[in-house]
């Protein structure tokens, strides 16, 4: 039991991708503008990378290792990444309209996502078991949409601050999220 | 809408008033330190004064600013002096003039100056120090109580001397209550207490540093009486801080993390909670809003001081906070009077 609370915690505050590992921020800094449609990213980001740790620990598992070509992995994940991806999109499409409107082009953007090909890789090395890869996924998605979100609603508000001209938008972002970074030091150790 | 009749109240509550009030309110935590740990957060203040001025001028000048209309709000003197009491005594003066200089160009002026920053501008200053130079930031000064027979507190000179030539002065460096919390090396809290003559002197929460916070918890409430800021964010951090550690108090065994008074009266918590949690520009706006921001920087502190690596965390508990308000206030407007429930982020329909 603490051991899962260990690795949610890790991958969520301590070893959060986005503020510690640095992954994934190309979502982070392009969807962030509102706060409403970081909303929408962030849930299917946090879909897709609890699906494709769980796929591709099965591929790895169940085809990668029994035939000895492991050092395929990082080309098979970039591939069940993209079908799962596409698959996801396929299934709401067809079950959830709304849903499907909801997240629009965000989903098949998440496939260029670095943070899910991340915790794919990061399950290799850390070889986690079943349960420990998917709460894994879960939890570096969760760390995501809590980074995105919080920055997306301090955006809104930066877009009216009297910044100088040379700092204005993706610039006074990549501060703020520099300086996020140092608060999230903070978490260091409490694993 | 009623329109406003005479007569016209005037408040003279203006920016530079309420920041004068806050550096007053300082004066009663700032006695304590320099009578117990000697006069090093003096030339700390001083120095952290001086550059800060002298940053805020420059900016100001570069972007064709007034410069004496903005100097004069004393916004950068508060700063400064909130940066200068978090510093350790004697730290060198490079470690002060690069903290206040981050605090005022990167976290003030870089997000457009005073009323835009989204962080506190002094808790920026130490994060990014306490990072990047962890040796200088984690050197605390040795209380006046607990020093050896035949030694005295650093004077003036000598003190300046540590300052600006380093000369190493190892006698008169000890390790904080805090500290001593972080390693119980299977002690229980009595045996510490016992033991440590840091506590043996002190009387709640160790010698000097109870004093010091309790100073600032006066400056805080003469704050609150002056109505410079409510009651919210100091109120539901320390209550959240007493909560998180009165179960892992345990009874003061070894795995103990110390009684909830041990956590209100040691580190930085009366200067976070009256200070730097009540700034009105980085923290929430509602009541509800404060509520959640203070409540939770208090867990936080908490979760970080005991099991984090570094000894305090009000800084960065702040700093976590300080990103979350946005959020916060966008799912907080209050419902004003006369009007339906306030949809999240726009207030009234």
């Amino acid at each position: 039991m603490t051991d899962f609370a260990i690795i949610l915690i890790g991958a969520i505050l301590v070893n959060n991708f986005v503020l510690v590992q640095f992954l994934g921020l190309c979502p982070f800094m392009g969807v962030s503008n509102k706060l409403e449609t970081a909303i929408g990213m962030a849930a299917a980001t946090t879909f897709v990378l609890t699906l494709a740790s769980v796929a591709s620990y099965l591929v790895r598992t169940f085809i990668l290792v029994p035939l000895d070509i492991e050092y395929l992995r990082t080309i098979s994940f970039i591939l069940v990444i993209a079908v799962v991806v596409q698959f996801t999109k396929m299934f709401i499409d067809a079950s959830s309209p709304l849903l499907a409107r909801v997240l629009g082009v965000f989903l098949p953007l998440i496939t260029t996502n670095c943070a899910v090909l991340g915790v794919a890789l990061q399950n290799t090395t850390k070889s986690h078991s079943f349960l420990e890869s998917s709460l894994y996924g879960f939890g570096a998605g969760v760390g995501f949409s809590l980074v995105l979100i919080l920055f997306s609603a301090m955006r809104e508000r930066l877009a009216f601050a009297d910044v100088p001209v040379p700092f204005k938008g993706a610039a006074i972002g990549m501060i703020t999220a520099g300086l996020m970074s140092l608060a999230f030091m903070g978490f260091a150790g409490l694993i | 809408m009623q329109p406003i009749t005479s007569p016209h109240a005037h408040s003279k509550n203006s920016t530079a008033n309420v920041m004068q009030l806050v550096l007053l309110a300082t004066l009663p935590g700032l006695i304590a330190l320099t009578h117990f740990f000697g006069p090093g957060t003096l030339y700390n203040i001083v120095l952290a004064s001086i550059t800060a001025v002298a940053c805020e001028a420059a900016i100001l000048k570069l972007r064709n600013r007034p410069v004496a209309f903005y100097l004069r709000d004393y916004s950068a003197l508060v700063t400064a002096v909130l940066l200068g009491l978090a510093l350790p005594p004697y730290c060198p003066w490079w470690v002060v003039v690069v903290g206040t200089s981050t605090a005022i160009i990167i976290a003030k002026h870089l997000y457009g100056g005073l009323g835009y920053n989204p962080f506190n501008p002094a808790m920026v200053g130490y994060v990014v120090l306490l990072i990047s130079f962890p040796v200088e930031m984690t050197q605390w000064a040795a209380p006046r109580a607990i020093l050896e027979e035949g030694q005295s507190l650093m004077g003036p000179v000598s003190a300046l001397a540590r300052i600006w030539l380093e000369t190493p002065v190892d006698a008169y460096s000890g390790a904080t209550p805090l500290d001593l919390f972080k390693h119980l090396d299977g002690q229980t809290v009595r045996q510490v207490y016992d033991g440590e003559a840091l506590f043996r002197e002190g009387r709640w929460a160790g010698a000097g540093w109870e004093w010091v916070n309790l100073g600032f918890l006066t400056g805080g409430l003469f704050l609150l009486y002056r109505k410079v800021f409510t009651w919210h964010t100091p109120v539901s951090m320390l209550v959240a801080l007493g909560v998180m550690a009165a179960p892992f108090y345990d009874g003061g065994s070894s795995a103990s993390g110390g009684s909830p008074l041990f956590h209100w009266l040691s580190g930085g918590t009366m200067l976070g909670a009256f200070f730097i949690a009540t700034d009105p520009v980085t923290s929430a706006t509602s009541r509800r809003g404060k509520l959640i921001f203070g409540a939770t920087i208090g867990v936080t502190i908490y979760v970080i001081r005991n099991w984090g690596n570094y000894p305090d965390a009000v800084a960065f508990a702040v700093l976590l906070m300080n990103f979350a308000a946005p959020f916060i206030d966008y799912y907080t407007v209050p419902r004003s009077y006369g009007h339906a429930k306030a949809r999240p982020g726009r207030g009234t329909p």
